[in-house]
């Protein structure tokens, strides 16, 4: 179990430096301890545990900036994740599957499914909704890889818009999913 | 999209944070919103033109002391609230120490009054518009804690709704300080607390609607 929080905790750590290739194992990570957590309390729903994986992952990436390093990784996960569950079953009014036990927050840790099912929402469609301001920072980006200024030549756009289409666009992505679900 | 490109999406480019933004972001809120109070008291209500004799009354400073306290213990409780896995436990004790000082310093000034000037410490003169000034004063710090807290990531939303409001009505009740002609030990216990109560419970009720994230 502290093998699980160092790791990752070393992971974000280095994420948030900058590393970028540190960030895309943290994710793959948190990813299949998601998947395993939620597919053990979502039984009655289980079309919605990876759409739920991804709305969690989002969410992390969204509100990265409110991780305090002075406390324990799990912990700001584990509640995250606990979040975006308790909403996905208020919105589906799924009061049945709200008296399974959520349980502690070491729990999550203990299991892990890589093996990833279908989605029902696609986030491509969603993100092709998206304004350009929105849409094209995050394509060019975080889907072509290209950089900040590449971003900024190809689009017409500033630097500085660039990076604030990727913030913005990243959150309404988010935004949608609410909205839609 | 499947998961594994969502995370490559995501992955790409850079994913550095600004450190202490949720810090930056709630001063901001906390600022602004200060500013807004402080606009609304002085144009609908007024500073005190005694405000230089009021300076010297013990009690003013008290007063200041008090709400301040107040103020800063519930800021306390919105940071932790604000962010994932965070508990406000002890953050929301200390609420109760200013509250407590202040029904201390009430009881004393109740048992040391005459049955006739009870009255006078607990309604003062204003008690019917107390509550509500530092309602109204709180307008502008309660919207601002409140768009503030949405972009951070409260995940417990009533409370974290009580506690933008509760922050809201004491700041608020500080700003009010300037205008309100009371001093008695009572009249603070009692009605400034209150007019806090009033945000706070608006904020337990919309919270959860509004926060969401």
């Amino acid at each position: 179990m502290d093998g699980a929080e160092d790791r990752l905790r070393r992971l974000f750590a280095d994420a948030l430096a900058g590393d970028a290739a540190a960030y895309r194992a943290f994710l793959k990570d948190l990813g299949a301890h998601l998947r395993g957590f939620l597919r053990k309390r979502l039984e009655r729903l289980p079309d919605d545990i990876e759409d739920l994986v991804q709305e969690t992952l989002l969410a992390i990436h969204n509100q990265r900036h409110t991780y305090d390093a002075g406390l324990p990784l799990t912990a700001w996960v584990h509640a995250i994740a606990r979040y975006k569950l308790v909403d996905l079953l208020r919105r589906r009014a799924a009061h049945e599957a709200m008296n399974q036990p959520l349980d502690d927050e070491e729990e999550w840790l203990a299991t892990e499914e890589t093996e990833s099912a279908g989605t029902r929402r696609d986030l491509a469609a969603l993100l092709a909704r998206l304004p350009d301001r929105h849409r094209l920072p995050i394509v060019h980006m975080k889907l072509e890889g290209l950089s900040v200024a590449e971003t900024a030549k190809r689009t017409g756009m500033s630097e500085s818009a660039v990076k604030v289409g990727v913030h913005r666009g990243l959150r309404a992505l988010a935004a949608m999913i609410r909205e839609e679900a | 999209m499947k998961t594994d490109d969502l995370i490559e999406m995501l992955a790409a480019g850079n994913g550095t944070t600004a450190a202490g933004a949720p810090g930056r972001r709630l001063a901001a809120a906390l600022g602004w919103g200060a500013l807004g109070a402080l606009l609304l008291m002085a144009v609908v209500l007024g500073v005190r033109q005694d405000l230089g004799r009021m300076a010297l009354e013990p009690m003013f400073w008290a007063k200041l002391a008090y709400t301040g306290a107040l103020a800063g213990a519930a800021l306390i409780v919105v940071l932790r609230l604000s962010r994932p896995g965070a508990r406000a436990g002890r953050a929301a004790a200390a609420l109760a120490l200013p509250l407590a000082a202040m029904w201390l310093l009430a009881a004393l000034a109740l048992g040391g009054a005459g049955p006739s000037e009870r009255d006078a410490l607990v309604f003062g003169t204003t008690w019917g518009v107390c509550a509500f000034n530092i309602a109204l004063i709180s307008l502008p710090l309660f919207a601002a804690l409140l768009w503030a807290m949405k972009g951070l990531a409260p995940t417990r939303l009533a409370l974290a709704g009580a506690a933008a409001g509760l922050l809201s009505g004491a700041a608020a009740a500080l700003v009010y300080s300037l205008h309100c002609p009371e001093l008695g030990a009572p009249f603070l216990g009692i009605w400034y607390p209150l007019g806090m109560l009033i945000p706070a419970a608006a904020g337990a009720i919309i919270g959860p609607r509004l926060l969401r994230w």
